[in-house]
């Protein structure tokens, strides 16, 4: 997507509906967001969204927003590093676990 | 002059007298011992005693209950009414509840916020406010009808008094507000307590300016200062009360155990400087749990023996 | 408008927990501006019940529908011929659209999704303040359209009490004072010798104290 900024509440939630284990959004550096302010926006939204997985039951850890520039791949691996980690130690979604245990 | 009504406390302003009136809280609870404590502390060294309305909103014994007691003593009463908990039946109904014994005082005041006190998840009622239930209790006297138009059997003979605040904002409309409250039918009025003398005399010019002292009796508001403490308290945390510096600034410059005695002294040197402001017809000695202190500052501030009013 | 907020999700979750076909329904109009039950918010809110659902390993369908509004029967039909399959509906419109839409489906539950709070304004995108408290009998002609009805918290008709303090209410520091903004504009419409005007009694008949209200327009009926 062209921006952060895109991302609504709506896909992240979605997405660990159909089961996904964690979700990354990541955005330019604060204060440079190419349109402006859609980093911040997309950020309140992972907020917003953080908060509502936490009253579900699925953990809203699992969510996380990161901030890097386009030039900065070590630092994207870093991240990605970082997430797979945090994913790991916290299992894979909770509703996939229920779904297969339903099934 | 004549007196519209029995009030003792209009007759001692009347005649020209300053008059000197105090307040108590009832208690929380029924137990009424307290009010007779402090109205036996205090009754010879003030002309009426108010009795607060669920003060601050915190629940307590209604007024009326104690005015009843007060004057069964033979003490004179002034019926604090706020328009925060009664509606306009239950307003016109406790004021000849409190006339059938005999109560000639009444102060008209809207009240603190509920969210203030112990039930800050009550409704309000406000269905009329201070300034009309003003209108209203003339109406009722000089009339002898209720606001409905139906004739009353028995008009409440009352003194009608109201509250007025210099101190709060927006300071330009507290003498036009003033002024409001007597085109209404205000005849006496008990300022918030003073520590501001200077904003104070302010506010008086603009009432000389306009006669309104002429129109009805201001009765200066004094509380003295127990300590610094208090003194902050009141400077931070109460809305429209206004503490100058200099008022804490020279309770710190006296020891703890001292300053509860330094108040007192600021106290009496208000009124003195205040009995000399024209248009002040007398004083509301507001020392609230603190009665005791009432008669050492009315007799040093030279206002006692009280007028016999009879 | 009026203004809303959402309710919390364990409080929805915890209404609708022995349904199993339900159906969130919002509202195009005061809900969606206020960003409490428009069709972005019911999609969220459907997507936290069903995978709620999910983790408690619960079989529960829901889906979601957004209709113009609530209040008027002719939107509230669209919905005639499915609502049958869903064993509750929870509306996301203000308390009107709740109980309107439960007058269509008499025998269907229809919960609330949000706490419809005032009839109000947006300051700013994510704020609203109320303005208007519906008395029946609109006063603003005399205090320079400002509402001490609504923006009074002792709803005073000669106002300000005492305890106003540098322009803000004595119940909160970021309440204004109505009388103070009342005031304000009386100077700035050069009409400050109004404020001296003693208010009358107000008719407290045409409020909710009358009990439940009602217009009829005679030139209008059917």
């Amino acid at each position: 997507m062209p921006c952060t900024g895109k991302v609504d509440v709506i896909h992240i939630m979605r997405s660990f509906e159909k089961g996904a284990d964690g979700v990354a959004v990541i955005g330019c550096l604060e204060g440079e967001c190419h349109f402006n302010a859609g980093n911040l926006m997309a950020r309140r939204r992972v907020e917003q969204a953080q908060k509502i997985l936490d009253t579900v039951g699925v953990g809203g850890e699992r969510a996380q927003m990161y901030n890097l520039s386009s030039s900065e791949g070590p630092r994207f691996a870093q991240y990605a590093t970082e997430m797979t980690e945090k994913i790991k130690e916290l299992g894979p979604n909770p509703i996939r676990d229920a779904k297969s245990k339903a099934a | 002059m004549t007196t519209k009504t029995p009030s003792k406390l209009e007759k001692i302003l009347r005649d020209g007298h300053l008059a000197v009136t105090s307040e108590c809280g009832p208690p929380r609870g029924s137990n009424i011992d307290h009010i007779v404590k402090k109205g036996e502390l205090i009754k010879d060294h003030v002309d009426a005693i108010n009795i607060t309305d669920n003060q601050t909103s915190m629940t307590r014994l209604c007024s009326l209950a104690a005015c009843i007691r007060l004057k069964l003593m033979g003490l004179e009463p002034v019926l604090q009414m706020v328009t925060r908990d009664r509606n306009r039946i239950a307003l016109q109904s406790d004021i000849l509840g409190a006339a059938s014994f005999d109560i000639n005082n009444i102060l008209c005041l809207s009240g603190d916020h509920q969210s203030f006190g112990d039930c800050p998840q009550g409704q309000n009622v406000h269905d009329i406010d201070s300034i009309q239930l003003i209108q209203a209790v003339r109406h009722m006297r000089d009339e002898g009808k209720f606001l409905g138009g139906d004739e009353l059997e028995g008009k409440p003979e009352m003194f009608v008094g109201a509250a007025a605040n210099p101190f709060a904002d927006p300071f330009e409309i507290r003498v036009p507000r003033l002024a409001k409250k007597i085109a209404a039918g205000v005849e006496f009025i008990q300022t918030q307590c003073i520590y501001n003398l200077d904003k104070f005399e302010e506010w008086m010019k603009g009432v000389r300016e306009r006669g309104l002292h002429e129109k009805c009796y201001i009765l200066a508001g004094l509380t003295p200062m127990k300590s610094v403490g208090m003194a902050k308290y009141m400077q931070k945390r109460v809305p429209g009360m206004d503490v100058p510096a200099e008022v804490i600034k020279r309770l710190q410059g006296v020891e703890k155990g001292k300053q509860a005695q330094e108040g007192i002294k600021m106290c009496i040197e208000s009124i003195q400087r205040l009995k000399e402001c024209e248009g002040v017809a007398g004083f509301h000695v507001m020392a609230i749990e603190w009665e005791e202190k009432v008669p050492e500052i009315v007799e040093a501030a030279g206002l006692y023996p009280r007028p016999n009013s009879n | 408008m009026i203004v809303a907020d959402k309710k919390p999700i364990e409080e929805i979750i915890e209404t609708l927990k022995d349904h199993k076909n339900i159906l969130v329904l919002g509202c195009n109009e005061c809900v969606t501006v206020c960003e409490a039950g428009g069709k972005k918010e019911v999609g969220v809110l459907a997507s936290a019940l069903r995978m709620h659902a999910s983790k408690e390993g619960k079989e529960v369908k829901i889906d979601e529908l957004t209709l113009e509004r609530q209040c008027d029967r002719e939107y509230l039909d669209e919905i005639r011929d499915s609502i049958d399959q869903y064993d509750a509906v929870v509306s996301l419109a203000c308390g009107v659209g709740v109980q309107f839409t439960a007058e269509q489906y008499h025998d269907k539950p229809i919960y609330p999704g949000v706490n419809t709070t005032f009839l109000g304004a947006t300051e700013e995108r994510g704020v609203w303040t109320e303005r208007c408290q519906a008395c029946g009998q609109c006063i603003l002609a005399t205090t320079g359209s400002i509402c001490p009805v609504a923006r009074c918290a002792k709803r005073l008709f000669n106002g300000p009490c005492g305890g106003s303090t540098t322009g803000k209410c004595e119940i909160n520091a970021e309440v204004d004072c109505a009388w103070q903004l009342i005031v304000d504009r009386l100077k700035a419409l050069e009409r400050l010798d109004d404020y001296e005007k003693l208010c009358p009694l107000k008719d407290w008949s045409t409020d909710r104290a009358g009990g439940p209200r009602k217009v009829v327009r005679e030139d209008v009926k059917q």
